[in-house]
Parts: C-alpha cells; structure tokens; sequence
C-alpha cells in the first residue's frame, strides 16, 4: 500500500465509569478513504470519534494524524457532530453557525472579517443553502440543519472530516446532496470518516470501513471486509443482512 | 413620598442617587450575564449560587465581628464559588444529574447560612442587627463605594465578553466543536461561571440571596422573545435588567421601605410576561393571531381548489356555476365565497360564481409556491 496513513489509533482504551467502552483498538485509515464505523448502539462508534478528537478524555491509547500527535493537527481536523447534540433554539443564523468553522483558523480574540464570510457563503453554496443564509436556525427543517453543521465543516478546509451520523433523520434529498458531498471530498484527496447506521448502502456509499463492537472487529474495503461473516461478528449470531453483488 | 416625587428628586437626592444608579448597573450586568446562564440551561445554577452565598456572609461576620459589606461579599463570593464547584464535581464524579445537584446544594449551605444566622441573632452583640437584611435584600443600604466596585465588574465583565464574545458564542452553541477547534473550554467555562458568580454575589445586598437567580434568569427570558440574534439578546437583557432595577427600586423605597428584592423581582416579571405575549416573532398572541389567519387561508384555498376542480373540467376557466354546487363540499359557507370574491380570485354574479384567471394561476401554484421554501 502506497498510500499515505491519514489516522492512526494504537491501544485506544475508553471507559465510562467502570464499563469499557472501548477496548484496546489499533486502527489504520489510509488517506483518501470515505469510511464507515459500523456497529450495534453502544458499540462505542462516537465515542472512538470523540476520543480521536480529543473530546473524551481515553483511559489509555494514542492517536497520531498524519505522523504526529492529534493536538499539533487540529487544523488538518474538522468535525460534524451528530445534529441532536446542540440546541437549535440557540439565538442565531445559519450563516453565523457556518462561520463558526472559521474560528479556529482565526484563534483567539480575533474576530471573522470579509474573507471568513466569503468562505462560508461558498460553503452554504455548496450544500444548497445559500437561500437560508440568514434563516433562524430553528427555522430549518432537519436536513437543512444537517447541511448547515457540514457547510460549517466545508468552511474548516480540512484534510480529515469526521462525522456522527450525517444521515440521521434526513430525507432522501438531502442523504443524496450529503453523500454526493462526501464522494467529491474524497475526488480532492481528502480522507472522510463516518459513523454510520443504514449497512444496507454502505457498499453504495462507502470503500472503506470499520467493524466495531467495544472491540474492533475489522478494517479494510469494503469489497473485501464487507461480508456475513464480519457482519454476524458484529452484531451477534442471529443478524442477516442481504449483501447483494 | 410618591412616585413621581422619587424621580423628581434623583437628581437632587444623593441617597437616592446612589441607589438608582447602583441598581440599574446590577440590572445590567445580571441581565448581560444571565443570558449566558439561560442560554447554557443553567438557568437554576443561579439558585443553587445565590443560596450558597449565604454561610458564606455569616461566617464573614462572624471573624470579622464587622458588618463591612466588602467583608461579607467576599464571604458570599467563596462560599458561592465552592457551592459551585461542589455542583459541578457532584455531575462529573457521581451518576447524579445536575438537578439533584443543585438541589442539594441549594438546602444544604442555605440551610447551614440560616442555622448560622439564627446563632448570631442570639449573641449579645448589637452589631448583627440587619444581616437578615442578605435575604431579600434592601437597595437603600447601597452606598457610593458598592456602586463603584458594581461598576467596576459590570466594566471588567463588559469588556471580557467584548474580547471573548466569538469564544462564549461558539462555546455556548456548541461546547464539543469547540474544543475541537483547538479552544480551551475549560477556561472559557471558568471565566463565564465565575463572572455569574460575581453578579450573583454583588446583588445579594440588593436583592438578597432567596430571589437573586430571578434577576438572573428574567431579564434574559425576556429579552430571549424579542430577537434572534445573540448580541440584541444580551443588549436587551441588560436593558431590561436596569429598568427593572431602577423601577423596583423606586417602588420599594417609596412603599414604605419594602424589601427590594421581591419588588425588583416583580417589575422584572412584569417584563417577562409582556414579552411572552406582545413580543411578535415568539409572543403567544401573534402567534395565535398568524395560526388563525393561516387557517382561514388554507381553508380558502381549499375551497378555492375545490372551484378549481370544477372549473378546469371546462375548456373556458371562466365559465360560470351555479354556487348550489358548492353546498356537498366541506367548508364553504357564505362567508367563505365572499372573502374568496374580495381576493379577487371569483367573480360573482347572482347566483353563479366564476373562476378569474388569478384565481385559477393561484390554484394551480398553490403547491409549487409552498415547495419554493423548502
């Protein structure tokens, strides 16, 4: 494999209270990847991201983005969270919360000017939503939301994108504008990590991915890890998923 | 001394000076402040804060044997921060949600800072007299040195959220994100609890320690219903903080000296409910007003496509009908035909109506219209 290593996890250990939540997991993600982290609720699949990310704090294990440690690379680092975890009655406007993608470029104290702004209409632009710009953000339906969260990621102009469950209580439209974004990420070279629910489109939509249940059960492409047997690993002797082609 | 007679005499009055002017800075910066409690849902935070101030005072009272205010605050500023941190140590270390924390925090130093002032009122000193006054408060106790050190944190908290104010967004909005934009929230989480903390401690002499956490949380509540913008918010809650300070003052020092407190308190309802119904983008009454009239609407426009129906089935849109037509469809009543005239969208003659072309453009764009939205 020729292929530069993007993300790289080694012994990552994390648990909440005394229960592991994640247990001893290595794992390799080559550059250029648009991966899934597949795996039954409380598999610990946004936990590993929030670990990688620095936002729990892991019991033992280290992550190193290409080559050095997670801190120094922030900046190579964008991050979409799941769209539940903020709340959308909070006094602002879609064009604001896409700006706030361009705050950790700036720093401290320093506040956005023409530039950051020009940046995020593009990226409103580039998720359809440049007619909501000054919308009330809970006046957006939820896929807006959705796409307003990944223009504020788009604006970060990062080599790593990590998302919790972008698909999640979306409509199709938007699931399509989403993973059509995500495949164009992937043409410029970037590497794009998913936590993902619906198995059935993850040889649509996917090349890579990752089995996971507190363990990791397996990593690689799809076309060659995505199959019953990893599957029943997984989640449990009685799953049958129906892996056409 | 009357009401008007108090506004007349501001500007002659030292006392009454002092007092106005000291509680309209509380006003705002517990308004500016607030509106970062309620906006992080910590809205009882306060409570719990204000309440645990309270053995603080008392125990300052009872080293220093002196009723030096500076002294007291103090007191009530470590007592609240350890409150605080007691809160916040109890939701990471133990599996209690934050409500029960707070709730036990709230009644336990409260009623350790009730024992201790019990204690003190049955010492023979003839100093404690008044201290109770740190329960609800009374704004005629101010005097110009309390409102200097007011002024002086509303200026110092004013200018560090100038400074932070892209930080405290983001961090309010979204805490995880912005940590992963390389931000130390923990810092921030500091500096934005320590300044509530701050004007919680420098209302207790105002506003007392039982109701501190309304002056908090009103003025923002308030503010909230009129904008949807963060600063307007917090501009408008410190706005509405003053007028409620300056206006309970008044009220209590002219009635008879009543405990400012709860006047304040009142005023700063007053403000609440107002806003709650008359604020036209969240009010309850224009949004019942825009329900109403969407509703009639919808129900024209189906009776309008119930016309349309009909009048496509000719090749003329305008053909006229018969309105006994009309009478086996839901909705349509007299009044429904003439409001439909007065759009323009039917003409009507005699017994017969007809479908106008903006009436048939209307009908026919009625759903593209809508999805234009989306």
């Amino acid at each position: 494999m020729n292929q530069k290593i993007a993300i790289q996890v080694d012994d990552l250990t994390v648990a909440y209270n005394y229960k592991p939540v994640l247990w001893d997991i290595d794992l390799i993600v080559p550059e250029g990847v648009l991966m899934a982290i597949v795996g039954p609720n409380g598999a610990g699949k946004s936990t590993l991201i929030k670990s990688i990310l620095g936002i729990i704090d892991p019991i033992a294990g280290s992550v190193t983005i290409y080559d050095k440690p997670y801190a120094k690379q922030r900046k190579l680092v964008a991050y979409v969270p799941q769209k539940g975890s903020v709340d959308w009655d909070f006094p602002t406007t879609a064009i604001d919360v896409v700006m706030m993608g361009t705050y950790g470029s700036l720093g401290w104290i320093k506040r956005p000017g023409a530039k950051e702004k020009k940046a995020s209409l593009e990226a409103l632009e580039k998720v359809g939503m440049l007619a909501f710009k000054n919308r009330q953000i809970s006046q957006l339906s939820g896929g807006q939301q959705q796409r307003v969260f990944l223009a504020r990621a788009l604006v970060q102009n990062a080599s790593i994108y990590f998302m919790d469950e972008p698909f999640q209580g979306v409509d199709a439209t938007t699931e399509i504008a989403i993973i059509n974004i995500l495949k164009e990420l992937r043409k410029a070279g970037k590497t794009v990590v998913v936590v993902h629910h619906d198995l059935q489109t993850v040889p649509e939509y996917f090349d890579w991915v990752t089995f996971l249940n507190v363990k990791k059960i397996a990593t690689g492409p799809v076309k060659d890890i995505f199959n019953d047997d990893n599957l029943t690993k997984t989640y449990g002797i009685n799953y049958k998923v129906a892996v056409s082609k | 001394m009357t009401i008007t007679e108090y506004f007349q005499l501001l500007f002659t009055d030292y006392t009454l000076r002092t007092i106005t002017l000291g509680t309209a800075v509380l006003g705002a910066i517990c308004g500016m402040l607030g509106s970062f409690a309620v906006l992080r849902k910590q809205s009882l935070l306060g409570d719990a804060i204000s309440h645990a101030a309270l053995p603080g005072i008392a125990i300052a009272f009872l080293i220093t044997g002196a009723k030096d205010t500076n002294v007291l605050l103090l007191g009530a500023l470590i007592s609240g921060l350890i409150g605080t941190f007691w809160i916040k140590g109890m939701t990471t270390k133990t599996h209690l949600k934050s409500d029960t924390a707070l709730g036990l925090v709230l009644s336990l130093f409260f009623g350790f800072g009730m024992l201790l002032l019990t204690y003190i009122q049955k010492q023979p000193n003839a100093n404690q007299a008044g201290l109770d006054k740190y329960l609800f408060g009374q704004a005629a106790t101010l005097v110009v040195s309390d409102v200097w050190l007011m002024t002086f944190v509303t200026g110092l908290a004013l200018i560090i959220l100038l400074l932070f104010w892209k930080e405290f967004k983001l961090m309010l909005f979204d805490a995880d994100y912005t940590k992963t934009l390389g931000f130390n929230t923990r810092f921030i989480d500091i500096t934005i609890t320590f300044f509530i903390v701050l004007a919680i401690v420098l209302g207790l002499q105002t506003v007392g320690v039982v109701l501190m956490s309304a002056m908090l949380l009103a003025p923002a509540a308030a503010a909230r219903q009129w904008t949807n913008k963060l600063s307007v918010m917090v501009f408008l809650a410190a706005v509405f903080g003053a007028f409620s300070g300056v206006f309970g003052t008044a009220i209590s020092a002219t009635q008879n000296n009543l405990s400012t407190g709860p006047v304040i308190v009142l005023v700063a309802s007053v403000f609440v409910a107002f806003s709650f119904i008359f604020s036209p983008g969240r009010g309850i009454l224009f949004r019942q007003l825009r329900f109403r009239k969407n509703r009639r609407e919808l129900e024209l426009k189906k009776t309008l496509q119930m016309m349309f129906g009909i009048a496509k089935t000719h090749e003329n849109v305008s053909h006229p009908h018969s309105i006994k037509i009309l009478n086996n469809f839901q909705g349509f009543t007299k009044k429904t035909i003439r409001e439909i005239e007065e759009k323009k969208w039917i003409t009507i003659t005699g017994q017969e109506w007809a479908l106008t072309q903006k009436g048939f453009d209307e009908a026919e764009n009625m759903f593209n219209k809508s999805s234009d939205d989306e």
